[in-house]
């Protein structure tokens, strides 16, 4: 997609709390993860690291359209899916120190988030894999007589693997409540879209599968909120799946080891003109909403959380080696499996 | 209780789990209106309703995944894959997804889900419908596994399969559907132990599921020649109970395994380095092992069973390892 649209523009139809709330927590989603890729650096995070950069409108302005009983199923880029979710920023931080004080125990790291109060399950890594599991606690649901909606996030890249169609379809089949928030980043990894799907138009190729779809721009978390608004009355209506697109940008590399030698550098400078925080926060001030003072006050609030989030994990403590073959197995926390 | 046949045992099973439980329903391709693929889930559409006997549409992935969110959800699935060979199309969602995401969770999530699918090859239907993969799922830490061999481990092992808080396979050899035996009243069983089907001390004969009828019509045609096989059904094969293995194995000083997967990374392979590391000077003899031959199983008929795991391919293994 080599001509964008405008930046983001147009009244913003929140209250003032609300629309600080949404910029509030997209601040957190996007200086924690500077942090993060600080501390990658430092050596104090490893493995992968997927970060988030740049779409943070989706998860936050999603989100915030969902209810606190809802599923929420996504992929290994979900740091801020999570903390949207009420996982502390502490619990993510120390998660991705490898402390057992992290929501995962340190089992899981940046990837692999889980939290069973937030109903977050999973931080999936494999590309499509979180799209039967969604499917199959919406089903748990229409079958205890559960009013609950299932979201469920994935790339583009997804689209390509069969999990998604065979999801789609049985989503479909059985009318179950289940919303597909499908990320459009434009690339898999380093694969445009347009090298990688037949049909580009994601809606379509969804609409295939006899289920209702909308679009939002992702860089404008009014069109997301609107849209997974309009989108979960859908669903919590029961009449079936819905699918989302929600089309936006990774302002950085896939993870940390890419060297983006895949996409033009002015590409992503011209995708910058779109960020969702200084368009939301432009937006604010020019309707009065929003002060420049009270901005950068907000941003000292969230550093000093992630501060304190760093300081967390720093002061977290390694799970004893002793208990490396504990937790493979339910109820066996303090026996030695059996293999 | 009378006579009963492996797969009457099975929906037996089936039947008292789906009326003792809401939480349970069937789920697979074929279960319902077409009463099983291999007619053990006769009925049960009938019985129960199409929301508790639910047919599939020919997603493996997706219905396997779809049994791994509805247990995370608070249900008890039980998901039938038609063969093994359709579950290499689902291997993700239970490999990556149902082993993984209690340990991953840190603990804060569980998959009670039972998935069930027959093995074997013996049936003349080709190498795409003949595998035998037991050995591969027996290797991932997370899930359970077991290998119903006789007509009361298939009637009274899934209770005990369903109870359990994670995954657990079983596999049902195609060839023992229809097995019949006399049976006792249905009891409580474990999903932890293996059992000793015959006794004896020449040889320790170690196997499971299809495998069990061949090795234990082999222990009777030694026992005619004065050889007397001991038999161990190893009923769960992951975790595998290398104590009663072990036992037997001391008493006889010899062991030959029987196994159907392939003889590269068999089971039969992983139980023989077990045993060279704990009862390595308990031997009199090296142990060896029965089975597969290592070609795609041959539609021919006297070419499948060249290349199965036979009685006297058994018997042969046991001579070579007593030196007669």
């Amino acid at each position: 997609m080599k001509i964008i649209d405008a930046p983001p523009s147009g009244p913003v139809p929140y209250e003032r709390e609300f629309a600080l709330k949404l910029l509030t927590d997209m601040l957190r989603i996007r200086r924690m993860e500077e942090k993060s890729a600080e501390l990658y650096g430092e050596g104090k995070i490893r493995g992968f690291l997927h970060l988030y950069i740049g779409e943070e409108a989706v998860a936050v302005g999603a989100l915030h359209a969902l209810e606190s009983r809802d599923n929420v199923v996504a992929t290994y880029r979900e740091h801020g899916h999570a903390l949207v979710r009420g996982v502390t920023m502490e619990a993510i931080m120390a998660e991705m120190y490898g402390k057992q004080e992290g929501c995962s125990r340190g089992h899981g790291g940046s990837m692999h988030l889980f939290d069973a109060r937030a109903r977050l399950f999973g931080g999936n890594a494999i590309v499509g894999g979180g799209l039967p599991l969604a499917v199959g606690l919406a089903l748990a649901d229409k079958m205890q007589g559960v009013e609950r909606v299932t979201a469920c996030f994935f790339g583009e890249g997804a689209m390509a693997e069969g999990a998604f169609h065979e999801s789609m379809n049985l989503a479909a089949l059985w009318r179950l409540p289940v919303l597909f928030c499908c990320e459009n980043n434009l690339y898999a990894m380093g694969t445009a879209i347009e090298r990688s799907e037949s049909q580009t138009d994601l809606c379509a190729k969804a609409a295939s599968y006899d289920v209702p779809t909308l679009r939002a721009d992702g860089q404008d978390i009014v069109s997301v909120h609107e849209t997974t608004q309009r989108a979960q009355r859908e669903v919590r209506g029961g009449r079936g799946p819905f699918f989302a697109e929600y089309r936006t940008y990774r302002f950085r590399a896939h993870s940390m080891f890419d060297a983006e030698l895949y996409r033009d550098k002015r590409e992503v400078e011209e995708w910058k003109t779109r960020g969702p925080l200084h368009t939301f926060s432009a937006r604010l001030k020019a309707e009065g909403k929003l002060t420049e003072e009270e901005f950068l006050a907000l941003d000292r609030e969230v550093g000093a959380e992630v501060d304190r989030a760093v300081a967390f994990a720093e002061g977290g403590t390694w799970e004893p080696v002793e208990h490396l073959t504990r937790g493979v197995y339910t109820n066996t926390e303090t026996e030695r499996e059996g293999t | 209780m009378g006579r009963l046949s492996y797969r009457e045992g099975m929906r037996q099973a089936l039947r008292e789990a789906l009326a003792g439980d809401p939480r349970v329903f069937l789920m697979g391709e074929d279960v319902g209106r077409y009463g099983g693929t291999y007619a053990v889930t006769k009925g049960l559409l009938e019985e129960f309703g199409p929301e508790r006997v639910r047919d599939a549409p020919l997603s493996e992935l997706a219905f396997v995944g779809a049994g791994i969110g509805a247990a995370l959800g608070g249900m008890r699935p039980i998901v039938e894959v038609m063969t093994v060979n359709f579950s290499l199309l689902a291997l993700d969602q239970i490999v990556n997804n149902a082993a993984l995401y209690h340990h991953m969770s840190g603990g804060q999530f569980s998959v009670p889900l039972v998935i069930r699918m027959a093995t074997g090859a013996g049936r003349q239907i080709a190498a795409q419908h003949s595998h035998s993969f037991e050995n591969w799922y027996a290797s991932i830490p997370g899930i359970k596994v077991l290998a119903p061999g006789t007509v009361e481990d298939a009637r009274d092992m899934l209770a005990p399969a369903l109870a359990d808080p994670d995954t657990v396979v079983i596999f049902e050899h195609a060839q023992l559907y229809n097995m019949e035996a006399d049976v006792p009243e249905a009891r409580n069983t474990d999903i932890r132990s293996a059992a000793v089907r015959r006794e004896g001390k020449a040889v320790s004969l170690i196997t499971y599921g299809g495998s069990l009828p061949k090795t234990l019509e082999a222990a009777t045609q030694l026992a005619e020649e004065g050889i007397a096989a001991e038999v161990v059904d190893l009923r769960v094969l992951r975790p595998l109970d290398m104590a009663t293995v072990l036992a037997s194995v001391r008493k006889c000083r010899r062991a030959v395994v029987v196994d159907e997967t392939w003889r590269t990374g068999s089971l039969a392979a992983e139980i023989i380095a077990r045993i060279a590391e704990e009862a390595f000077y308990d031997l009199d003899a090296p142990p060896a092992r029965v089975c597969s031959e290592e070609v795609p199983i041959p539609y021919a008929k006297h070419l499948e069973e060249a290349a199965l795991p036979q009685p006297a391919k058994i018997v042969a293994a046991v001579k070579a390892a007593l030196g007669r």
